[in-house]
């Protein structure tokens, strides 16, 4: 009932000019945003993929486990939407058949135009735990058996790459998170720390963090990795890779942070605020939160896509996360040899999610800086 | 001036000491030593070796030793030219590294000159051309650049080289991999550059581009460049005289950077390109626990890094005039 009725506004039109000057810092970043597209999109791409990993158990058609013995290499599944007669019957599947090529010895997968599976949405199969706390067994779409869709293939064995890679984001794409946050926690109090002490303590954290950048990132990496013992549990390797990836991520915001802090703390309108007697709490809450605040979120921007990417990088090798832990390095270990990717193309469509999410998350980061720099209109 | 290259001379050789004892402990930390990998080798082959032949082992290789005492024998050799003993090849660590430090070197320069040279012409042109077609081409491939992982580009590469007929991995083709060195040698290994060199520098170059761009931009909108445009200076000579070189001054100072990221980032595709260079054997001997190359390998990375640093501080004081005095007064 009550958005029926509009609110009169109290106050007058404002004009555009005037809107400008009465809005609050955060509005204006929002303004100028909102006008950057590309980090839009980004920021868009980037929701729709951690919602799709959030709910991986639903979205998927399979659970990561789940092998479909009689289909290992399983090209894509091509969706149907019109029959033999270019009738429009809606989105659909066809069964296959599968022929060992005597030649390569190759398995050769054909359409059976025979049988027809159409798509469902909110399909029964496999239960599982939303969230860990409904117990349900409705996937969004699927396939009646004894069909099977696989968007984007199978692996060896037979397990659907499309669900695999769905569950891999998972862990993918909340390492950056988690390892992100570790930095910054440590990064803000060091650099913290060393831009409010000054002195020895400054000298001493300064030289740390430049030893540490000047140290060769991904030997370090692979040294450290190959350091962790095979036989853990997965959540220990995982926790493990994280701190290993912010070990040495945090000496570059712990510089942002007291560079900005030493910067700030001279500037002429924070003294204005002193002498005006505003509270020290007021002045780094009110003048120093949202110029500093700022150049942090851009920073953590730009830092996830490379903690992704390492770990990207070090499952691929072999030395990150391991079977049966499901991440895209994890699933791009497997196409390690250009002879076997060649053949199964499929096998590198988890590496075009790591791009998307890589650019996703750039653009995103260009975006806050151009709304958070003040001197840019 | 002197002074303060020499302060950093110094500064740079207690770096390397650090580096060499952190990352000797890093690789002390995995359970077990080289004897127990060894150990369990001969164990999956059928073979058992006993406690006494295991101990004698870790004798001979000195790991009954405690680790500071490990590292001190190491690092006295190293200091008299001898790297240690490779337990995985049985032989010297220097014979089994042999033209591999050489070969790293080579490639990490020829990235860095790919780097530059690509990169800051394309940034001028985007720059001056904001918004084209082309300024927007060369920023979406620059975005492509950095958002890919360096083992797909070297895969995808791959595949490109390999139907183009042209030979890929490796360094050299089998006739010359166990000759000596020649000229033949040397064309060899110039046709095999480009595919590394193209792989590792992608990433560096996009990065650089957007630095390139970024800065000219700035550069362009500042009033000099009006004053001067207003005086009829003719375009070229006004770019090129001052906005391009005050824009060069954040490059210049990520030289230090750069080829550290380049030396570091070479490793995982020389690893899925499988060349003879030191990232390759790094990452076996890190497997294997053998410590001793492994160490090595790290010093020689380390060292290439804090070279890097050094030669972008000089970079840095002999463009940037505020930076020389303010280092000379300091």
């Amino acid at each position: 009932m009550s958005e029926a009725l509009p609110v009169k506004s109290e106050r007058p039109e404002l004009s555009a000019e005037e809107r400008y000057y009465l809005a609050s810092q955060w509005q204006l970043m929002w303004q100028k945003f909102r006008r950057h597209k590309l980090a839009i999109i980004g920021g868009s791409v980037l929701v729709a993929l951690y919602l799709a990993a959030i709910f991986a158990d639903f979205v998927a058609p399979y659970s990561k486990e789940v092998r479909f013995e009689k289909s290992s290499y399983h090209p894509p599944t091509r969706v149907h939407l019109f029959g033999d007669e270019g009738n429009f019957v809606g989105p659909f599947v066809y069964g296959t058949t599968r022929q060992r090529d005597m030649e390569t010895l190759q398995l050769k997968y054909e359409e059976d135009k025979a049988v027809r599976y159409p798509i469902r949405l909110f399909v029964h199969g496999e239960s599982h735990k939303l969230l860990g706390l409904i117990e349900t067994d409705i996937h969004l779409f699927g396939v009646e058996e004894p069909g099977g869709i696989f968007l984007f293939g199978t692996d060896s064995i037979g397990r659907d790459l499309f669900s695999r890679t769905l569950h891999g984001a998972r862990l993918s794409l909340s390492i950056g998170l988690v390892g992100v946050a570790l930095s910054f926690v440590i990064g803000i109090t060091l650099g913290g720390i060393s831009g409010y002490f000054g002195g020895a303590v400054d000298t001493f954290i300064q030289r740390v963090i430049e030893f540490l950048i000047s140290m060769p990132t991904i030997p370090l990496w692979l040294a450290l990795s190959a350091a962790l013992p095979r036989d853990w549990p997965v959540a220990r390797i995982y926790f493990g890779i994280v701190v290993i990836l912010s070990l040495v991520g945090w000496g570059g915001l712990a510089r942002v942070v007291r560079g900005k802090f030493l910067e700030l703390r001279e500037l002429d309108y924070v003294l204005a605020a002193r002498v005006s007697g505003v509270s020290e709490w007021s002045i780094i809450r009110v003048h120093l939160m949202p110029n500093f605040a700022s150049y942090l979120i851009v920073h953590v921007t730009l830092a996830i896509p490379e903690m992704i990417l390492g770990e990207t990088a070090l499952s691929f090798l072999g030395l990150g996360l391991r079977t049966p832990a499901v991440s895209w390095g994890v699933l791009l270990e497997k196409a390690q040899n250009i002879h076997s990717v060649a053949i199964y193309w499929w096998t590198v469509i988890p590496a075009l999610f790591v791009i998307t999410t890589v650019m996703a998350f750039n653009f995103l980061g260009d975006g806050l800086r151009d709304a958070a720099d003040p001197y840019k209109q | 001036m002197f002074a303060y290259f020499f302060r950093r001379l110094m500064y740079m050789i207690l770096t390397v000491w650090i580096l060499s004892i952190v990352t000797f402990l890093i690789i002390q930390l995995p359970a077990g030593d080289f004897v127990n990998n060894l150990a369990s080798q001969y164990a999956r082959s059928g073979r058992e070796l006993d406690q006494a032949q295991l101990n004698n082992l870790r004798r001979q290789f000195g790991l009954d030793q405690p680790v500071y005492v490990q590292y001190l024998r190491w690092a006295t050799n190293v200091l008299q030219g001898d790297f240690g003993w490779s337990f995985q090849y049985s032989q010297p660590v220097e014979r089994v590294v042999g033209d591999r430090v050489g070969l790293t070197a080579t490639i990490s320069i020829a990235t860095l000159l790919l780097v530059y040279l690509v990169a800051v012409p394309i940034g001028i042109h985007s720059a001056t051309h904001q918004y084209s077609m082309r300024d927007y081409l060369f920023m979406f491939v620059g975005f492509l650049g950095m958002a890919m992982p360096s083992f797909l580009l070297a895969l995808i590469l791959m595949y490109v080289f390999l139907n183009a007929g042209m030979s890929v991995g490796g360094l050299f083709s089998p006739e010359y991999m166990r000759e000596p060195w020649g000229l033949g040698k040397f064309i060899d290994l110039l046709k095999h550059l480009p595919l590394p060199v193209l792989i590792i520098g992608t990433a560096g170059t996009a990065g650089l581009i957007r630095i390139m761009r970024a800065s000219l931009l700035d550069e362009l909108g500042k009033q000099y460049v009006i004053t001067a445009r207003a005086k009829g200076l003719r375009e070229t000579k006004l770019l090129f005289k001052y906005p391009v070189r005050v824009a060069l001054n954040p490059i210049a100072s990520t030289i230090g950077w750069e080829l550290p990221g380049i030396v570091s980032g070479g490793v995982i595709t020389e690893l899925v390109l499988n060349l003879p260079t030191t990232g390759p054997m790094l990452f076996g001997a890190l497997l294997t626990q053998d410590m001793f190359l492994a160490s090595s390998l790290l010093l020689f990375l380390n060292i290439l890094t804090v070279i890097g640093t050094f030669i972008s501080d000089i970079v840095l004081v002999i463009v940037d005039p505020r930076i020389r005095f303010t280092q000379r007064e300091a």
